[in-house]
């Protein structure tokens, strides 16, 4: 962030207590930032000591243990064979085998590595696939965490998506300019529209109070509905001639380039997803903003008593918020799906980055993390779906329950009869 | 180490305004002069703009009612200036309220949102005509699945549990009724089934959110996107390979009942309609009444407003949520039971399209209460088949607008323009008994 947030005379407290070496608040802070080597390796053994790392294996065991018997009981062979599992169980067993072993296999060979093929580089493939899958997740995560950090859930990740998404694309082909300026100018407006959608609920939950769930979930279909107006007008998006609520394609010099070539579908979005990944980082943990926004998450009173502008905190943090999410719809409108940006372009990221932000415990590494899993789970979905004629949503369900599991380690200890965890 | 559940909403859980930044309250009373000033500003704008000459018709007759209504004939730009007059001193008389620090009571804004609305109307609808029995009558259909899952969704939260995942009952609902309706052959059953799977997303949620004190507001929008994978994904691997035997209900038909039936106007308003509909009559009747003149639904009440003294006099706290939210979510699983058995007759995949989270927005512009929250329902469904109309007569407002209306309502209900809403007390936060 700017100049602005470095510790100015009103915020005292806030300046001091930044600095790396003082004040009670910090000891908090430096558990809560996990980043230092020796810190994170050690909170790793006390959690796993704790039993709340074996605790997340085995909640997505537990997922993906549903998954497959969901598998199992939709599979034609399988039942038919069930029929007769007295008379002949060994069949019913290799078609169980089989059902569960080709999805999970399925899903492999479309999210890592091909075994099938000849081609080294195609054989790889499916990675490249994972990571065009993670980068918008990724992005869409840090939105969403971001706002967790500051104990505000932002379901408006559809909404900004969409604005934004729109708004990029306008650019995208309505600006007829060389691609240096073209480009960034895009992505820039892209961030700026998904920034003011946040900053709306930010802004009224620092007015009036208004809870930010009901007005991000309220602006998600006012988003939908102004984008469909949009797409209807031929001065904002709509393709003349065309009755399809879809707008023309993007001219090339607003497309996000491929970096590994024309082979692969990788785009530059990736590339800025990690290039977010390690400014939210800092601005979490390194910034006064970002210890701003962890004070107002952890205690808003107190943090108002130490001279925090609670009300500003949340506006500014649902505006960087809504400019993550907004780089995730440009990275569909501009890289993904650049043959024009239409109502679905937000492909439902935006409900699913808030899976991948709990999952990643809204730290940006966890987010990484969780982004590249997820990724993955939707690039091999559609592998699966193609190959075993197992559907997609499959990846929905999995992921979903992966996230209940983990938010409630002691339903996952009670069922695998673990001890209870002793209390802190 | 902090589990990712405790980082959003700290100490004030649920949807309740932020006591931060809350700013002092009594700021409504001044509000509403601003609102109403705007919508009668915005509405003599529009008047100005684009002056449409002719007439209106204003259709009130059904065919078979006792005796034939006529129609309402009116010159369109004198009915609208007239409206907008009577809309003018509405305003005045809030603002004279105002000033001298009066409460400004429900008659004002009511009146004034008839009197707009059918100045709109007479404005939008010139030279054409208006058949007020199938817009109201169509609004009445198209909030059934509202005013269910609002209704789920006021007895969750009264009792302290929020219940984002109403849209997911919905949803789960509208799957288990064609299921059910295409198996037995009997609509009956298939309601019965949606209240099964609206109580069993319930039990999920308060599963997480009571028992393991899990935030409500997150399980409720994972247990969404679970119910929405777990269709989509038994509608593509079972119901479409066999979508005879297992997707063609029969649906619920009109039932008019003999008498009340014939009355102008409300007979075919709300007595023409399909059993569902009658059965929303009873549900609407017996939770209003129950939840303000029981031991029950004072019960309930204790326990959201402040469970610890409901538990210091006896009051078992979380199996009185438990039940509660058990019988919110088969109230919210019946409203889907529109969708595949009143509406389409058949499952589809996400078929409830956000209805449940309108449906949200109508318990919080209701401020949580049973039949505020059912008449803030009926004008979501009043405005999305508003919509409807005017896109079929060809109206100048574009028709995305009007859909956005119910939304952009709730937002400046949230941010206290409107009223404000003061969910229960202890909305959200699950209790620990010490």
């Amino acid at each position: 962030m700017s100049d602005e947030d470095k510790p100015t005379p009103e915020h005292p407290e806030a300046g001091r207590t930044t600095a790396p070496d003082v004040g009670p608040p910090e000891v908090d802070a430096a558990e809560d930032a996990s980043v230092e080597e020796g810190e994170r390796s050690r909170s790793l053994l006390r959690e796993i000591a704790a039993g709340d790392a074996l605790a997340g294996v085995l909640a997505v065991f537990l997922a993906v243990l549903v998954g497959s018997v969901m598998i199992a009981a939709t599979d034609e062979t399988v039942r038919e064979t069930f029929g007769y599992v007295t008379a002949r169980p060994s069949d019913f067993f290799s078609a169980l085998w089989e059902s569960i072993s080709g999805a999970y296999t399925a899903m492999f060979r479309g999210a890592i590595f091909n075994y099938n093929l000849d081609d080294p580089a195609q054989q790889w493939r499916p990675l490249t696939e994972t990571l065009k899958f993670a980068g918008p997740l990724i992005l869409g995560g840090l939105g969403v965490g971001i706002a967790f950090r500051a104990a505000l859930f932002n379901i408006g990740g559809r909404g900004q998506m969409l604005v934004a998404g729109g708004a990029a694309g306008w650019v995208g082909f309505q600006l007829d300019l060389p691609m240096a300026v073209h480009l960034p100018l895009a992505i820039l407006v892209g961030m700026v529209f998904g920034a003011l959608w946040g900053g709306i609920a930010g802004l009224l939950k620092a007015r009036t109070g208004a809870h930010e769930v009901i007005v991000t979930i309220m602006l998600n279909y006012v988003g939908y509905y102004l984008l469909f107006w949009a797409l209807t007008k031929e001065w904002l998006l709509k393709t003349p001639g065309s009755v399809n609520p879809k707008s023309p394609p993007m001219d090339s010099s607003a497309v996000l380039p491929k970096v590994l070539g024309e082979k692969f579908n990788l785009h530059l979005g990736f590339v800025l997803a990690l290039v977010a990944v390690a400014v939210v980082w800092w601005l979490l943990n390194r910034s006064t903003l970002g210890y701003r926004v962890r004070a107002v998450g952890e205690n808003p009173h107190a943090a108002r008593a130490s001279g925090i502008n609670v009300g500003r905190t949340y506006t500014v943090v649902m505006m960087i918020a809504g400019s993550l999410l907004g780089l995730a719809g440009v990275n569909q409108v501009l890289g993904t799906v650049s043959s024009g940006v239409s109502l679905d372009l937000d492909a439902s990221i935006g409900f699913d980055a808030i899976t991948v932000a709990l999952l990643g415990r809204s730290r940006p590494l966890g987010i990484l993390a969780a982004g590249l899993l997820f990724g993955a789970f939707k690039a091999g979905g559609f592998t699966m779906q193609a190959s075993e004629n197992i559907s997609v949503d499959l990846v929905l369900v999995v992921q979903s329950l992966i996230v209940l599991f983990l938010a409630a380690p002691p339903l996952v200890r009670a069922i695998f009869r673990l001890p209870a965890q002793e209390a802190k | 180490m902090s589990t990712a559940t405790d980082n959003p909403t700290p100490d004030s859980g649920g949807l309740a305004p932020d006591t931060v930044v809350t700013p002092t309250a009594g700021s409504g009373a001044r509000k509403l002069p601003v609102v109403l000033g705007v919508l009668v500003l915005g509405l003599a704008i529009v008047l100005l703009r684009s002056s449409h000459s002719g007439d209106t018709t204003f259709r009130l007759a059904a065919e078979t009612d006792f005796v034939t209504l006529p129609d309402v004939v009116v010159p369109s730009g004198p009915t609208a200036w007239v409206m907008v007059v009577i809309c003018l001193a509405l305003t005045a008389e809030a603002v004279r309220r105002m000033l001298g620090h009066l409460r400004q009571p429900m008659w004002i804004p009511i009146a004034f949102a008839v009197a707009w609305m059918i100045g709109f109307l007479s404005w939008a609808a010139a030279d054409s005509r208006i058949l007020i029995v199938s817009l109201l009558g169509g609004a009445v259909a198209l909030a059934v699945p509202l005013v269910f899952g609002a209704l789920g969704g006021v007895l969750g939260e009264r009792a302290g549990v929020v219940n984002i995942a109403i849209e997911g009952q919905l949803l789960l609902g509208a799957f288990a009724a064609a299921i059910a309706a295409s198996t037995t052959g009997s609509p009956w059953a298939g309601l019965v089934a949606a209240a099964v799977a609206g109580a069993l997303v319930a039990l999920v949620l308060g599963l997480f959110a009571i028992t393991y004190f899990v935030d409500q507001v997150i399980v409720g929008v994972v247990l969404n996107v679970l119910v929405l994978g777990l269709t989509n994904f038994m509608f593509r691997q079972v119901l479409a390979p066999n979508a005879e035997s297992l997707n063609s209900p029969e649906g619920f038909s009109r039932l008019p009942i003999p008498i009340l039936g014939d009355i102008p106007l409300i007979g075919p308003l709300l007595f023409r309609q399909t059993p569902l509909v009658y059965v929303l009559y009873a549900v609407v009747a017996l939770v209003a009444w129950a939840l303000y003149r029981t031991r029950w639904g004072l019960r309930v009440r204790a326990v959201g407003e402040h469970p610890k003294a409901a538990d210091t006099v006896g009051i078992k706290v979380n199996r009185t949520r438990y039940r509660t939210i058990l019988l919110a979510g088969a109230i919210a699983g019946m409203g889907g039971a529109y969708y595949s058995l009143v509406s389409v007759a058949a499952f589809n995949r996400e078929m409830t399209g956000g209805a449940g989270y309108i449906a949200l927005a109508a318990v919080i512009f209701g401020k949580w209460d049973p039949i505020r929250a059912t008449l803030a329902a009926l004008l979501f469904g009043f405005a999305t088949n508003l919509q409807g109309v005017l896109s079929s007569i060809g109206s100048p407002v574009p028709s995305q607008f009007m859909l956005m209306l119910p939304y952009l309502v709730t937002i400046l209900a949230v941010a206290g323009l409107v009223g404000r809403s003061r969910p229960p007390a202890a909305d959200g936060v699950p209790y620990r008994k010490q």
